[in-house]
């Protein structure tokens, strides 16, 4: 994995070296001084670095983040990058994303489904570093194809795919083969790998926009 | 950038540096693409530098999209109520259709039982003649009517503690649907008094009351939680005043905050135990006396 950012460190929680980031806790996780734990087991993209992806992270990144939920990951985000913009169409978490956002003046919360793009590109800026998507629902490739169009050029995508979202029966192998040919239509596909022991059939993917 | 010239960020019919009227510009519009909105915004004089942008997207982005969470959970606690007064209705229709079957059917079969079960069964028979056929229709849709409700209550007890957690935990799902659909929605109960939370649904004995007929009721629609029902009669006036005063609080909560309070719910088990450990104490005295 290229190193970790400024914004980023390995420091020892309960006798663990864990990633961890700087700003206000939000999730209950453990602190060290300003350092807050970033949990793997409950953030993906948490996972994709703890797992050595080939992520390439330079701090103060501009990113959208698609699926925020109720901001765990964002939030982590937002303390190493730039600008965040976080989209989730769920009205209750956003809830408790917005009181995250309270806290990182960087962090920009828009309830918005992320298959309708149009909705929010007059608010979204172009020419982003980074895409990240978690939305756990069916048409996950789909949506990160069509939320290219925020990147700039060779920007990154940070890609978690559920496979039981697209396909409760299927084989998941199966399902992130598909995943992977739908979302090289847009990307150049740089890793993907399976999230395990963090999440289960849920593969990782990082990409750049051709 | 020349082929995004068309397009329109939210800021644009703002006024410089201030972000009131942002809410609809955010929640209702649209680009065909995004573009360098930071710079446009600039060029434009609605912000003075970059850092001045950010924090007016920030501010306007907190605030619409928190008005706007607020506006959608109400139109979810709406679609509640009409679920709940949907299956009511469901529920009472298959009923009273099951006792005019009942009282039908007895007259052409003598081994049919009566209630919604009793159609079920009947639903399953094979007609022999067009009049059992019409009997065994109307079977069919009590069973369908009845299915309807019970599907019904599955939505609400898996949506209500979307809308209300806490109204949820404390009262379940179903009770917590009645009250807010009693009180017009989750913002009509928060704001009620708990007094009015108590007596929801008994407002025939309420005005009977006022009107000078009758004694103050001491509960509505909450007498169906096991806090109040299985509580001993002399006590289910502070059972239920207990009861309707966390429930409030509960209600409060979800609507203004939406998160789940722990404390609360202890709290109202620590009032109903000392509530009922009066009714321990007189038996234990009453059989002191003997
Ligand atoms: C697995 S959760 C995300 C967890 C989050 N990324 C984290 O790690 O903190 C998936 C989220 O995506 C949201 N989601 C699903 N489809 C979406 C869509 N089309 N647009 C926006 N959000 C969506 C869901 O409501 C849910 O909150």
């Amino acid at each position: 994995m290229s190193g970790l950012p400024d914004g980023i460190e390995r420091r020892e929680f309960d006798g663990h070296e864990r990633l961890s980031t700087r700003g206000e806790p939000v999730y209950g996780e453990p602190t060290d001084g300003e350092w807050r734990c970033w949990d793997a087991g409950r953030s993906k993209l948490g996972a994709m670095l703890e797992t050595g992806m080939d992520v390439d992270l330079s701090g103060g990144e501009s990113v959208l983040y698609l699926g925020a939920a109720s901001g765990t990951t964002v939030s982590h985000v937002a303390d190493f990058a730039g600008p965040t913009y976080a989209i989730e169409f769920a009205p209750r978490p956003v809830r408790d994303l917005i009181g995250v956002a309270e806290d990182r003046s960087n962090l920009f919360p828009l309830l918005k489904d992320a298959r309708k793009p149009e909705t929010y590109a007059h608010i979204v800026e172009a020419d982003l570093d980074l895409l990240v998507q978690d939305v756990a629902t069916r048409g996950q490739a789909a949506v990160a194809v069509n939320n290219a169009q925020f990147l700039a050029d060779e920007g990154q995508l940070c890609l978690a795919v559920k496979a039981r979202s697209e396909d409760v029966t299927a084989d998941p192998e199966t399902v992130f083969e598909e995943v992977r040919e739908e979302v090289a239509a847009a990307y150049e596909i740089v890793d993907s790998r399976r999230l395990e022991p963090f999440h289960d059939d849920h593969l990782g993917i990082v990409a750049r926009k051709r | 950038m020349t082929e995004h010239a068309t397009e329109r960020g939210w800021f644009a019919d703002l006024d410089p540096g201030s972000v009131d009227g942002a809410r609809a510009a955010i929640d209702d519009g649209s680009a065909a693409e995004p573009a360098d909105w930071p710079q446009r915004a600039i060029e434009s004089g609605f912000a003075d530098s970059e850092a001045d942008y950010y924090e007016l997207l920030q501010e306007a982005t907190v605030a619409a999209t928190r008005a706007t969470v607020v506006d959608r959970e109400q139109a979810d606690d709406k679609q509640l109520l009409h679920a709940v007064r949907a299956m009511d209705d469901a529920d009472r229709t298959a009923n009273e259709l099951a006792e005019r079957l009942a009282e039908w059917a007895g007259t052409l079969f003598d081994d049919v039982g009566t209630g919604v079960d009793a159609a079920r069964q009947l639903a399953e028979r094979e007609p022999a003649s067009p009049l059992e056929a019409r009997v065994i229709s109307l079977a069919g849709r009590v069973d369908d009517l009845a299915t309807e409700a019970d599907e019904l209550r599955t939505f609400i007890e898996r949506q209500a503690p979307e809308v209300a957690p806490n109204l949820c935990e404390m009262a379940g799902a179903v009770l917590a649907a009645r009250l807010i659909a009693l009180a017009g929605g989750l913002e009509g109960l928060a704001k009620k008094p708990s007094g009015t939370v108590q007596v929801l649904g008994a407002e025939d004995a309420l005005f009977a009351h006022l009107a000078g007929r009758g004694s103050s009721p001491k509960h509505g629609i909450i007498y169906t939680h096991e806090y109040v029902s299985g509580t001993r009669p002399e006590d289910r006036g502070s059972a239920s005043r207990a009861l309707a005063g966390k429930l409030s609080i509960a209600a409060r909560i979800d609507h203004y905050s939406g998160k789940r309070r722990p404390e609360i719910h202890a709290e109202l088990d620590d009032r109903m135990s000392t509530i009922r450990a009066r009714a321990k104490d007189d038996d234990a005295s009453a059989e002191g006396d003997q």
